[in-house]
């Protein structure tokens, strides 16, 4: 399916949003997740369906003032 | 020093963590500085890209107390997940609330900022604002569970120092058991030396040092700042007068009259 992945249009498997993270190498990685601007527990990623036009964000540790 | 949400701080200096030109300076001008919380923010993160773990590497080794913040936000829902996402990941429930209302001077939307701070408090977030002067304002957010408030003392960046002075006196003056802290538009050591004597309770900032030529000494130079002028409040300063009047008593004075 189609979904948009930090800003952009990517072709998934899913069907999870744990499944999507194997997808991009980032299963362990110190990331957050957001699925269409609520945001994910990472104990919760495995339960969570994706569905096509999903908006997915995932973030991780950075610089700020 | 003053206590935020039931923590004391270390220090009344609180330092950004963007803009550095290395990590090596970022965590020289921690030290020499003596800061004792960082802020930090949340940021996209392609596959692969490992970035992220690095810097929770360099910020884990800085010892400091972390502040995640919303930068950038400019709605109540984006400035609630990021504060979700920032939670889980910082493991911390300390948040830099910034809802931005407009681009140029980045200032606060005030409406959205109350809104975010309420929804985030009964969350269980410790909300630090950023803010402005504008006591209704600060009011709104205390009523919605800020016991910290963050006005800025210009638009970030800008390093323009106390645009409103007399603003700040007034909210100082306004909630005088509240831990206020000055955040952005600072420039100089003396502009967070003159927020200390106004009796603001700490300052934090981040251009004003990132981009200064010697990042490490201008964090140091601030501290020093910050030091000076919280004890300089602490002395009781004299009033200031319009017309002189002789240090020097003049009884004994040689060829009086």
């Amino acid at each position: 399916m189609n979904i948009t992945l930090n800003g952009e249009t990517r072709e998934v498997a899913g069907p999870t949003l744990a499944d999507l993270l194997e997808q991009t190498g980032q299963r362990g990685a110190k990331v957050a997740t957001a699925v269409n601007e609520v945001f994910v527990p990472a104990r919760q990623r495995a339960e969570t369906r994706l569905n096509p036009g999903d908006r997915v964000e995932v973030v991780a540790p950075r610089q700020g003032g | 020093m003053p206590v935020f949400y039931g923590t004391e701080v270390t220090s009344r200096l609180m330092l950004g963590t963007a803009q550095y030109p290395s990590p090596a300076v970022l965590a020289d001008a921690f030290r020499r500085s003596g800061a004792g919380i960082a802020t930090v923010s949340v940021r996209r993160e392609a596959g692969g890209g490992g970035e992220g773990q690095h810097f929770w590497s360099l910020i884990e080794q800085l010892g400091v107390a972390l502040l995640p913040n919303t930068a950038g936000c400019h709605s109540v829902r984006e400035a609630v997940t990021t504060a979700q996402m920032a939670r889980e990941l910082f493991d911390t429930n300390w948040i830099k609330l910034e809802v931005i209302g407009h681009a140029d001077t980045l200032q606060p939307d005030p409406f959205g900022l109350v809104e975010a701070a309420r929804i985030l408090t009964e969350d269980g977030f410790n909300v630090f604002p950023y803010c402005t002067e504008d006591l209704v304002l600060c009011d709104r957010l205390l009523d919605a569970g800020c016991q910290v408030l963050m006005p800025w003392g210009a638009p970030i960046g800008t390093g323009l120092g106390l645009n409103n002075i007399y603003g700040l006196r007034s909210l100082r003056a306004h909630v005088p058991d509240v831990p206020l802290v000055i955040d952005a538009g600072l420039g100089l050591p003396s502009q967070a030396a003159h927020a200390m004597e106004l009796g603001f309770d700490a300052v934090l900032l981040n251009t004003a040092v990132a981009k200064a030529g010697d990042p490490a000494a201008m964090a140091e130079a601030f501290a020093g700042a910050v030091t000076a002028g919280a004890l300089a409040f602490q002395a009781d300063p004299m009033p200031p007068r319009d017309m002189a009047a002789p240090s020097t008593p003049i009884l004994g004075k040689a060829f009086l009259a």
